[in-house]
């Protein structure tokens, strides 16, 4: 009796599985993705990435850039991202914060970050990360560069309305919503883009 | 009857403080931080001369000239453009643009960062009086 529930429950979790594949309509295979990744991510009604908004990160990250919601990188690359190290050196430009706002927006995206959210993309690039070398870069995150890799330089660093692939609201129309589905996507200049 | 004069006087009470709130939010920090800078030894500040200190060029690491007006410009009533990322900065005169100098704390963080940006360095409270006395007159 005992066996015949194990049976049970394994044929259920495959059947879930294959559904899930099926289901899984964002245009590839999701090699890397784990089964626990498929199963939590069609299980999950929340498509994009939660939408949340802190003044003190929207005043400390926003001023220069798009401010990425926090569920697009795992709390291991946040943390990497916001010590006081890199911050003076920002790819290059200078972001100090204070230490107690460094603190507190730490905090914040860490509280958010991909691998706690429910969210489906959050999921996604949460299971496609080392988590003893997270990623200093969202568009390094393996699930994120595999989304992108089909773009050439003409669309994306030579076109002069994106210029670079971290860009997300150049071609994301909905990014600041946390919605970043395919048929919100248009590359400037290129309209008659198709994936 | 008492009740509801005491009703009356709270209502107004909290209607001042939220008045007074607001305007202290919306004045400048400019004059508070002014003071600060000459409580570090620094005065008579000035605008001469930072004209031609905004358009100075300093090499970076990466070999690339930088100056205050690589970002934002050298007319400082229009809007600059964040050289990396292409974001729009809002215009540095305090005549056009006054929300911008409202908070010390922003003042204080964005001086840092630029000065060490375009010239690899913090900037002296004596710099830094002169700038703010400059933005103040555009």
């Amino acid at each position: 009796m005992f066996i015949d529930k194990k049976v049970l429950i394994f044929g259920v979790l495959a059947a879930i599985s294959s559904v899930s594949a099926w289901a899984d309509n964002d245009g590839d295979e999701g090699r890397e993705d784990g089964f626990a990744s498929r199963a939590m991510s069609f299980f999950s009604h929340k498509d994009g990435v939660e939408n949340v908004s802190n003044q003190l990160y929207n005043e400390s990250c926003g001023e220069c850039h798009f401010a990425y919601q926090p569920g697009l990188l795992p709390s291991g690359s946040w943390q990497r991202l916001l010590s006081s190290d890199q911050l003076a050196d920002h790819f290059g430009e200078n972001a100090e914060l204070d230490e107690a706002d460094r603190k507190k927006v730490l905090d914040f995206v860490t509280r958010y970050a991909a691998e706690k959210s429910d969210y489906r993309i959050s999921i996604k690039i949460a299971n496609s990360v080392s988590s003893s070398n997270p990623p200093m870069r969202i568009t390094k995150t393996r699930y994120i560069d595999r989304k992108h890799h089909e773009l050439s330089d003409r669309e994306v660093k030579n076109n002069k309305g994106v210029r670079f692939l971290g860009n997300c609201t150049a071609c994301h129309r909905k990014a600041k919503e946390g919605v970043y589905e395919e048929d919100t996507v248009s590359i400037p200049n290129f309209p008659n883009w198709e994936d | 009857m008492k009740r509801n004069l005491r009703v009356l006087v709270a209502s107004v009470f909290v209607a001042v403080l939220f008045c007074g709130q607001s305007f202290a939010a919306g004045g400048s920090a400019i004059p508070e931080m002014l003071k600060a800078f000459e409580a570090q030894g620094a005065g008579n500040f000035s605008a001469d001369g930072v004209k031609d200190l905004w358009v100075r060029e300093f090499k970076a690491k990466d070999g690339k000239m930088r100056s205050c007006s690589t970002c934002h410009g050298t007319d400082l009533t229009q809007s600059g453009k964040h050289a990396r990322t292409g974001k729009v900065i809002d215009p540095m005169a305090l005549s056009v643009n006054p929300e911008r100098f409202t908070k010390a704390k922003k003042i204080k963080k964005w001086f840092k960062r630029n000065c060490k940006w375009a010239w690899g360095r913090e900037c002296t409270a004596q710099e830094k009086g002169n700038f703010l006395t400059y933005f103040k007159g555009l």
